[in-house]
Parts: C-alpha cells; structure tokens; sequence
C-alpha cells in the first residue's frame, strides 16, 4: 500500500465517525422542524432492532448530554436544570437533558426532537427515572425492558440452562410487548422481514466491534480506546442495525488490521499500557488524554466500551431464522453483560492485563453516576490482591467542571507515572 | 564537590534543600509562597543557597516539586510532592513504610517500599476538609497564632465532637460551640481529632504499614501529632525538618541524575 493510500485508511475511522455523528444529529434537527416521530434511548440496551425495523429515528439523550461537555457548554445546562430545582448531586447527563427539553431542544449540535416514545432497560435504575421526566413532560408511552442480571459475579449461565432459558423468555415476552407499543405509536404494521434486514446490519457492527477490541492487543495498540474508541462507539450505538453502520465497522476492521500489520500506533512512542474504568471526564476530554500520553501512556482498553455499548462487544450474532427469539437472547446475554461490565468489571480487567499486555489500571469514579462508581474501590482492591499491576483511583465527572480538579489529577497521574517508571528501571535492573 | 537541589513550592510555603554528593543535607530554608509562585521559589532557592554558603553554578541539578513545580523556572526537572515525599521520608527514617503528608491545601497518605519508592498513594478529596487549611480556618475562627493551635488543645479535658468535614463550615461550628460556652481548648481538641480521623481513613486506603512517618508543615503542631498517635496507636517518625523533607526528596532525585548522567551508559530514572 502506498503512502496516500495509508493516509486514506490511517485515522479514517475517527474521521468518518466523526463526520456520521454531525450527520446524525443534523438528521435529527430535520425531525425536529418536521415534528416526526422518534424514540429515546439509553446505550445500555438501547432496542435499536426494533426500533429501526419501525423506521424510528433514535435520540440518545446521554449522547447529547456528555456533547453538552465536550462542547465545554454543560456548565450552561446544568445551572439551568439546577435553578429549576435539580440537586447538584442529580446525574449530570440527566440535567443537562432536562435543560435541553427545558430550551425546546437547543443543542450545540442541532435541534433535538421531542420524543414519541422512549425505551430503556433496568441496567441502569436513574434510566427509569428519567424516562418517568419525559412521561410527564411530554405525555408519551415508555418501556421498561427488565433484563435480568448475573446472579454472581464471574458466573454466567448460558443458552440451554434452565434459568437461562427462563430469563430468555421473559426477555422475549416483552420484546413482543414493545413491538405492539411501537405498532400502537407508528401506526404500522410490524414486519418481520425488515427486523431480519436490521438484524443482519447489527451482526456485522457487533462482530466488527468485537473484532475492533481485540486487535488492540497489538504492540503498539492501534487506537486509543478512550479517546479515538469513544468515537467508534458512538457509531456502534447510533447507527447500529444500518447499512452505514455495518459498513463503517468493516473499514474500520480494515483500518485496524491494516495499523496492526504494520505496525501503526496511536502513539508513536507508546510506552505504557493502560485500561480504563469507568466512564469518561469528558469536561476536559482531550485534556485528560494528555496527561498520560504526555508520558507515553495510552488506554488499550476501556470497560466504557463494554457496557456503554449495550454489550454489542461480546459480538453475539442475532439468528435471522427466529429473528424475535434471538433478539431476546441477544439482548440478554450483551445488556447482563453489559451490567456484569459495571458491576463485576474486575473478572474481565484481570483476563486483559495478561491479554493485553497491561502495564496499569486506571479508575475513575465520577460525583454524578453511583450506578458506575459504586464498588470500583472493592474491585481495585480484588485486583489489587490477584494482580501485580500498579492502578490508579481518579476522582471526577463526566459533566460537571466544578468539581474536575485539572492541577490535582494531573499531580495523581503524574506521581503515578512517576512510579511505573521507577517500577520498571527497577525491573530492567534486576 | 557535586551538591543537588530540590524546591518545594507548596499552596502555603515553599521550601528548598541542598544535598551534597553523599547525601547529605547540608542547607534548608522556607518561606511563604504567596501570590507569585516564580518569585517565591526563586526566593528560597536563593536562601537556601545563601544558607550553604554555595554559588547557583555549584548546583548540578535543581529538582521542582509541590503544586507550583512547574514554576520553578530555574529546574532541570520536576518530580510530584507524592514521590518526593516518600522518597524524603526514608531517606530521613530508613525503616519507614507510611507516610503521611499533611500540608496547607492537601494530605496524603503514601505508602513506601525501602527504596523509598511509591507503593501507593491517597490523597484527600478536591477540597481542604482534613488538611492544615481546617487547622487554619478553626485558628481564625477563635482569633489564635497558628503556633498556638497545639499547646492549647492539649490543655483539653472535655473535647467537643467537630461533625463537619468542611473547611468552611468547620469556622461556623466552632463559632457555635463557642456560643454554648465550650472551653477554647476542647474545641480546638475537637477539631484536631476531627483530622486526624479523616487522616486515618487515607491511611487507611493505602494499607497501614509501620514505621509511619509524619512530614508537612503540619508535623510543628503537637496536638496533631498527639492525635494521629492516639488514633493510630503508635509512635509517629516526626522530625524537626519533616517540613523540608519534600524538598530533600526532590533534592535526593537531582542527585540520582548527577549520579546517573556519570555512569557510561544513564538510564532514565523517575527524573
């Protein structure tokens, strides 16, 4: 391959996901002016299968809420939701919405549309809260799909158990539930076909996505999994069960294999090897990144795009032949997966240090999510007592600058730089 | 003869030391940082200089640590307060394993290995609850020198309960405690139990281990010392230069590179 073509494919991933995103929400801005129809949804198991299958454009308002941050304009949202009567202590990513519904769908990247429905899971209990906000505000049907979770942690039933199949068919009894609810709000008739075209779609984001994780095992990794990762997932999330999806993931399957091959990092002097737990401080986003890559540091691994993607990393294959029955299935097996991610994180972070040659593990608990920041000190410590790998506990946000302290991070990260460093001149020296 | 430095510029005082090639601390100095931190680590460098009776071009290598490292124009590197205390602490108390580091904006609790080198490390939260700040605010609160803070408290025989762990509320609770007649000292005993509590759950965090060495501006009040002991139920390594160890840890790392750049073939260290 020559020079232009490398230009052409090296980055093209987060080029493209990029330009994707500012076509998604411009479409969205259409739906707005045109007052369509659209759902809401969460990332945690979002029923984007069905939802497409009816046509239905999909807002995730926790997408718009952290681009409220990146685009350094949270700040704006948040004092309008708080002066309207939310606690400081309120999830971020819920008032920064409740301020973007307060404003008539104002939003630094377009105009959102009012909702005609909205569907989320129990991975989350604040999902079912704020769902109960548009319920008020705008009168409009919501769905709870109650997935069951692991009962324990690191053990997992599977297709052909008892218990499993119990749970697959209760997950099923409410997908058909949903698709009568979207039958009743579209006003159209269901067509199974359709669901098995978007199904089709979704196999290939999931099986590209997983395939995408574990090509970054390569030395020197081929993409940064908070930085340029938080791209592609926004992608997985968003234009799942599409044909643009599904083509956006084989490329970057192609982009990937292509970095690995030859050698291609994300940094060009990579030195440690970091994963990440946790969600984001996309207040100061680049910012963040660069205090360790400023020491050769870059995130080879993120649960982030584990459970933020619904699960879809695990790369369950939808079977187009019972299209329903394995939707229910699939949807139990990523989104319980996408909970144990949250909940029993450290099973799967101890697997990948080996895997991934890991040099330190990163947590960052956020003020404004217990959902995700309960128990990550009790899983430092596991990993702490199984595994011989420096971490790192990083208090913050994902939204909230008041309480993102740069110069105090920065001292953590450094001091703990400071000691990989030490750690492996002690190593070379021995 | 080949000497290194290490400046400290921290939120409260900024500190220098100067380690000649064995080791050896042969100058101090500390001043108040203020609201040039350029100016108040070029100031205490020079003292400390003065001090050893040394010219700046004698000194091979300088060593920025504390809040304001990056100011310290005149350093060839700069290492985190984190490391160099822990490094400062064994140096000064071999046998130590736990630091903690109690200074004006923060404390941390930094658990060592004999080299010196960082195990672990906890610091308190993005505000000064439980730090020399609170100590600061309760002083101005009862209208009382810093420095008397501790003699007084140890006078208590009855120390009140300090619920708060808020630097700004701290004020407004001993004011109220004042109003319902409690003595000077079992207030002031009250709030230094109150860090040190606090304290004790970093130290927690990070795994006690003894010998516990006790550094930071902090480390002058007799009370806070008293109370750490009391709680921890043990003997703190407390010096009288546990101010400037800081310092002498990023002192100890200016030596290593002198040492380091004259060996054939220099490994990057930490610094």
């Amino acid at each position: 391959m020559g020079q232009d073509s490398q230009n052409e494919i090296v980055g093209r991933g987060a080029r493209d996901g990029a330009e994707l995103f500012r076509q998604w929400f411009s479409s969205l801005g259409e739906t707005a002016e045109q007052g369509a129809q659209c759902a809401y949804v969460f990332v945690m198991g979002s029923m984007n299968e069905i939802l497409k299958a009816f046509d239905l454009p999909v807002v995730f308002p926790e997408i718009n809420s952290l681009q409220t941050a990146v685009r350094r304009v949270a700040h704006e949202y948040l004092n309008e939701a708080e002066d309207y009567g939310y606690s400081p202590d309120i999830c971020g990513y819920v008032k920064a919405d409740v301020a973007v519904q307060l404003r008539n769908g104002e939003h630094p990247m377009g105009r959102i549309p009012k909702p005609s429905l909205a569907v989320y899971t129990n991975a989350c209990n604040t999902y079912i809260k704020w769902a109960e906000i548009w319920e008020r505000m705008y009168k409009i049907p919501i769905f709870t799909l109650d997935v069951p979770g692991s009962r324990e942690g690191g053990v997992h039933t599977g297709p052909g158990d008892r218990s499993f199949e119990n749970d697959r068919s209760y997950v099923e009894a409410q997908v058909r539930e949903l698709i009568t609810l979207c039958e009743e709000v579209t006003g159209r008739k269901f067509d199974i076909d359709k669901l098995r075209e978007v199904l089709s779609y979704a196999n290939d984001v999931a099986s590209s996505w997983q395939r995408v994780l574990k090509l970054n095992a390569s030395r020197p990794s081929v993409f940064n999994a908070v930085t340029e990762g938080t791209v592609y997932l926004g992608v997985a999330n968003g234009f799942r069960g599409t044909e643009t999806g599904s083509r956006y993931f084989k490329e970057l399957v192609e982009e990937m294999e292509y970095k690995s091959a030859n050698g291609v990092g994300t940094l060009t002097d990579e030195k440690y090897r970091l994963i990440f737990v946790g969600v984001p401080c996309y207040p100061i986003f680049r910012r963040f990144n660069e205090m360790f890559s400023d020491w050769g540091g870059t995130f080879v691994n993120s649960t982030y795009l584990w459970f933020a993607s619904g699960g879809t990393n695990r790369g369950y294959q939808y079977d187009l032949q019972r299209p329903v029955e394995s939707l229910a299935e699939g949807v139990l097996l990523s989104v319980r997966d996408a909970m144990d991610s949250m909940f029993h994180q450290s099973y799967m972070v101890e697997e990948m240090i080996g895997d991934m040659h890991v040099d330190g593990v990163v947590y960052h608990p956020i003020k404004s999510c217990r959902t995700v920041s309960t128990g990550l000190a009790d899983s430092r410590r596991y990993l702490m007592e199984k595994c011989d790998v420096p971490s790192l506990f990083l208090e913050s946000d994902m939204m909230d600058k008041r309480v993102v302290s740069e110069a105090q991070m920065k001292n953590r990260i450094d001091a703990f730089f400071e000691g990989l460093a030490s750690r492996r001149s002690q190593q070379a020296a021995a | 003869m080949a000497y290194a430095a290490g400046v400290d510029v921290g939120s409260t005082q900024s500190k220098a030391a100067i380690v000649d090639e064995n080791g050896n601390l042969v100058a101090t100095a500390l001043d108040e940082t203020g609201a040039n931190v350029v100016q108040a680590a070029e100031k205490v460098y020079e003292q400390a200089l003065r001090s050893a009776n040394l010219r700046e071009e004698e000194i091979d290598y300088v060593i920025g640590t504390g809040y304001g490292r990056y100011k310290v124009t005149f350093g060839n590197a700069q290492v985190t307060e984190i490391s160099c205390h822990g490094r400062g602490a064994v140096k000064m108390f071999p046998e130590t394993r736990t630091v903690i580091d109690m200074g004006g904006q923060d404390t941390k609790a930094i658990s060592v290995n004999p080299d010196g080198e960082i195990n672990d490390f906890c610091m308190n939260d993005k505000c000064a609850a439980g730090t020399g700040r609170f100590l600061g605010a309760a002083a101005v609160a009862l209208d009382l020198p810093l420095d008397e803070l501790g003699p007084t408290a140890l006078k208590s025989d009855k120390p009140v309960r300090i619920s708060t762990t808020c630097t700004v509320f701290a004020e407004s609770e001993v004011l109220s405690w004042l109003g319902k007649g409690k003595k000077l000292p079992d207030i002031l005993w009250g709030v230094h139990q109150s860090i040190a509590t606090r304290t004790i759950a970093l130290v927690r965090r990070v795994g006690l281990e003894e010998k516990i060495t006790f550094t930071g501006g902090v480390t002058l009040n007799v009370a806070m010392v008293k109370a750490l002991e009391d709680r921890l139920g043990t003997r703190l390594n407390v010096s009288e230069q546990a101010h400037y160890i800081g310092a002498l840890g990023a002192a100890l790392f200016a030596l290593d590179h002198i040492l380091e750049s004259r060996k054939p073939a220099a490994k990057a260290g930490v610094a």
